[in-house]
């Protein structure tokens, strides 16, 4: 009788602690756990499931493209670097391939720059191609599975189709060659050429360092409604709007540019990330690609993002609930933005404000230096074991070829 | 359609860098010439095209293409600043679009949609404002105060001249509490209606109670009774038991709100830093006293407050240095020197007002404050200032890191003894002339005006009031005369 009563106790305390979704840290703002479809899985550990081989590809693939141009450490794609190094001092890193469960391929497409520092991606193919006939012709694995177990980091403006303006970039289509492979890259679209079925989506690449540098205490109040700041009207290359951003921004502009709880404007101030830590809401439309760095910066700042960019795909979909983070806009809703902002009760503004200053949700936006657990090498290692094991159909038969390797516009068949 | 495009194509230089040339590969818009007459069609075409776009103008050739070449219109409104109200949209590009799957978003040329009044709803504005209230309350609730308790405030006060500067200052800081506020002022002198007007404005919880002595002329004594009123609003603390904070408000101190904010970190008794201003308005004086402290120690600083060693533990007290002012202190109330400052201020500790419950239990009152309840039933006279409350002055707790802003300020200035002023300031018999208004206060030594008959003329009015202003009352007495000077000496 006893033993039967001491065992209703604890269940019922054990209802009761499984129920508590939220928890206070220690004078910090309680947060949420974050449960996205995958499950609890920000926080999951990758080493031990899965082991990843890096080829040693000589030093013109990317050391010395790196030494050119030092500017790929800072601007928005130097993921692909900071990858690698990663990957080389990690513990899932693995000597010998054959107990490797994923190969990675170190080639820096994105650091061809211009005095701008935007890059041009005119030779990345050929780069790429000429990576893979090298890793095919000295190592027996990319033959082996035409490139299904091999990863590549392509995080410029439409991944691997290599191309900045959209329309060039649908008609290349991703590089025929990776039609097998896994991409880890930060575009991301649905019903999109050139996001492949099973890419991995990141976020780019903001400094940790910059952004820490900027935190303001966390009682300033939030007294700005709506923030944004950058290009309405891309003058150089779409005077009269329409084209940039599918007219999403400069929609915005014209309907609420003198709404005072819009603060928007093209200016580019010194207190940029202070400022977004007082907003509640900070917009994150879409420009001539549908991602920015500023859903990184939102993040880490605790500024709600409002995402106005019809049908993409957000970094580690999987793993995070986007939906209840982030406030979704259609473009074609953009003149209402107001009503819809105005609109959303005061619980889900602070539930979602919960769930952003969960710690595990900003780790996993970032690249630190070193990496730290959690963080977003960590989402991607996690997303690759998630992917594993292999199916049968990965490795092919003695003889088959699926690939076509002389698929592609001539002038990317040219040796680089 | 294809010309379309090669319009397109040449128009799209994006990242406008003339740097760059286009690559090679996207230009499946060229077309080869040879000599045949589809080509020469084209040529045709071409130019006029090119003609039409330089008559027109970029935009209308656009129009001009669109009605000879399409027939197809979709429906998005397009408006651009320069106020042309309805194009039509044309169609989006048609690349040979590789997608498999059919997706809604297009590439190409959207329109800018904007509503038809895109001005903001000021309802949407409260909205707004009322979410951006309840984030704000939460932030508040997150990393300001947890539970925030009442704030007591006692202040014993009386009835003089300047009562109405200081209380007003008192009135002011109080009201801007973010807090509950319970408002004690003890009076020396009975109830009187200028505290009572006061008290009544402040919109507060208050309790305002008479003391039956009258404020004496000297600083000393008047230190002791104010300490005996202090010890009358104690009492009543207990009495109601209210709970909250005890925070001693006298009424010429001057309180910053961050003051209210850091109280809240008390737990039983807390000591804070006060700046003493001891200041007697005349700056000889001032200097005189540096003078005599050149020598030696630099002038100690104006603070009375904790002072605490480098790993924060209370070690001892700073008190105000009177030693430079030894001899030139003010004794009574109106003299012309610095006003020196008792030894521990009250003004710097706050205390829980469960202190001074009666019936609460022995064992929640630390053992480091002494029981007030002999103190507060008048069986005892408080000696020493309010550290005699506590048996081990070591304990006190320190606020805003040992005393390292000063959050409020200590000062006494006070009238001369015989000052009058107006009861309740309200002016109710009409004011003596001093200036009149016809003249400037500021002479010029040219004007000689006969001053009495003028003065004369202009009693009438009962609420003229001292302004010296140039302009005046046209007196309709204004005798001939005296007209050409009068506007002499307005010039």
């Amino acid at each position: 009788m006893k033993l039967t009563s001491w065992v209703l106790i604890f269940l019922a305390c054990n209802l009761a602690f499984s129920t508590i979704s939220a928890f206070r840290l220690s004078r910090s703002q309680p947060t949420e756990r974050i449960s996205g479809s995958a499950g609890d899985v920000l926080d999951d550990n990758p080493v031990g499931r899965l082991k990843v081989f890096v080829y040693e590809l000589p030093s013109k693939y990317n050391k010395k493209i790196l030494q050119k141009d030092p500017r790929c450490l800072t601007h928005m794609f130097a993921a692909e670097i900071y990858m690698q190094r990663f990957l080389l001092s990690s513990p899932v890193r693995t000597l010998n391939p054959e107990e490797a469960d994923w190969f990675y391929v170190p080639v820096y497409t994105t650091c061809d720059l211009t005095p701008n520092g935007l890059p041009l991606p005119f030779k990345s193919p050929r780069m790429m191609r000429s990576a893979i006939q090298l890793i095919a012709s000295n190592w027996p694995y990319w033959n082996r599975t035409e490139g299904a177990d091999h990863f590549f980091v392509v995080p410029h403006d439409f991944g691997a189709c290599f191309h900045y303006q959209e329309e060039k970039a649908i008609g290349r289509g991703i590089l025929p060659l990776l039609q097998r492979a896994t991409l880890v890259q930060t575009f991301g679209q649905r019903n999109h050429v050139c996001l492949k079925e099973g890419s991995i989506t990141v976020p780019p690449y903001a400094p940790p360092q910059k952004m820490q540098s900027h935190l303001i205490p966390g009682k300033t109040p939030r007294s700005i409604f709506v923030y944004f700041r950058g290009l309405f009207y891309d003058v150089g290359n779409d005077p009269e709007g329409g084209y940039y951003a599918r007219g999403a921004r400069a929609a915005v502009w014209e309907n609420f540019k003198d709404n005072p709880l819009f603060d928007i404007s093209t200016e580019h101030p010194t207190t940029y990330y202070e400022d977004m830590q007082r907003a509640i809401f900070c917009l994150c439309p879409l420009g001539w690609a549908p991602w920015s760095p500023r859903l990184v910066e939102a993040v880490i700042f605790g500024c709600i993002p409002v995402i106005i960019a019809d049908d993409i795909v957000l970094p580690f979909a999987d793993a995070i609930p986007w939906e209840d983070i982030g406030v979704f806009v259609d473009e074609k809703d953009v003149p209402y933005l107001d009503t819809i902002l105005t609109s959303i009760p005061p619980e889900v503004i602070l539930r979602k404000q919960r769930l952003l200053a969960n710690p595990s949700m900003k780790q996993a936006m970032l690249f630190p230096q070193p990496a730290q657990p959690g963080d977003a090498f960590h989402q991607v290692l996690n997303g690759l074991a998630r992917k594993l094991p292999h199916d049968r159909s990965v490795y092919l038969r003695a003889g088959e070829k699926l690939l076509n390797w002389t698929a592609g516009p001539v002038a990317d068949l040219k040796p680089w | 359609m294809k010309l379309l495009s090669a319009f397109r194509s040449s128009y799209l230089n994006r990242r406008g860098s003339t740097f760059r040339s286009l690559d090679p590969s996207s230009f499946d818009g060229a077309f080869i010439p040879k000599p045949s007459p589809s080509s020469i069609f084209w040529l045709a075409i071409h130019c006029l095209c090119c003609l039409i776009s330089l008559i027109l103008g970029f935009r209308f050739s656009h129009l001009v293409l669109f009605f000879l070449f399409s027939t197809s219109v979709t429906n998005n409104l397009y408006t651009t600043t320069a106020g042309v109200s309805q194009l039509l949209q044309l169609k989006p590009l048609e690349k040979a679009n590789v997608t498999a799957k059919s997706s809604r978003v297009v590439v190409g040329r959207h329109g800018i949609r904007i509503r038809p009044w895109p001005h903001p709803n000021p309802i949407e504005v409260m909205r707004a404002h009322q979410l951006l209230e309840r984030v704000q309350k939460e932030q508040k609730s997150l990393y300001g105060v947890r539970s925030p308790r009442a704030v007591i405030a006692v202040t014993p006060t009386y009835v003089r001249t300047f009562q109405a500067l200081h209380l007003t200052g008192v009135m002011h800081s109080l009201m801007l509490v973010p807090y509950d506020v319970v408002w004690i002022v003890v009076e020396a002198g009975g109830k009187s209606n200028e505290t009572a007007s006061f008290v009544g404005k402040s919109r507060l919880k208050t309790i305002h109670v008479g003391f039956d002595q009258k404020m004496p002329n000297t600083w000393e004594d008047r230190g002791k009774l104010e300490s005996k009123m202090r010890i009358q609003a104690l009492r009543i603390v207990r009495e109601e038991k209210l709970d909250g904070i005890v925070v001693f408000v006298d009424d010429s101190n001057m309180h910053s709100m961050e003051l209210f904010d850091e109280i809240q970190n008390v737990r039983w008794f807390g000591a804070l830093s006060v700046g003493i201003l001891a200041h007697s308005g005349n700056a000889d004086e001032l200097s005189s006293v540096l003078k005599t402290n050149q020598e030696g120690k630099p002038l100690s600083m104006p603070i009375q407050g904790p002072s605490c060693d480098s790993s924060g533990k209370l070690v001892g007290w700073h008190v105000f240095n009177t030693q430079p002012y030894a001899t030139k202190t003010a004794v009574y109330v109106d003299d012309k020197a610095a006003v020196m400052p008792s030894k521990m201020e009250w003004s710097g500790f706050v205390l829980n007002s469960r202190l001074l419950w009666k019936e609460s239990a022995v064992d929640s009152r630390p053992a480091w404050v002494k029981d007030v309840n002999n103190l507060l039933d008048g069986n005892e006279e408080i000696e020493d200032g309010p550290l005699s409350l506590v048996k081990d002055p070591s304990m006190v707790e320190t606020l805003e890191s040992c005393g390292r802003n000063v959050l409020l300020w200590w000062l006494r200035v006070e009238a001369r003894a015989d000052s009058k002023f107006p009861p309740g300031w309200i002016i109710k018999s009409p004011l003596d002339i001093t200036v009149p208004s016809e003249r400037t206060p500021w002479l010029d030594s040219s004007s000689k005006l006969p001053v009495v008959t003028k003065e004369e003329k202009n009693n009438q009015p009962a609420t003229e009031k001292r302004s010296g202003k140039p302009r005046g009352s046209k007196s309709k007495n204004n005798r001939g005369t005296q007209e050409p000077k009068t506007t002499r000496s307005r010039k």
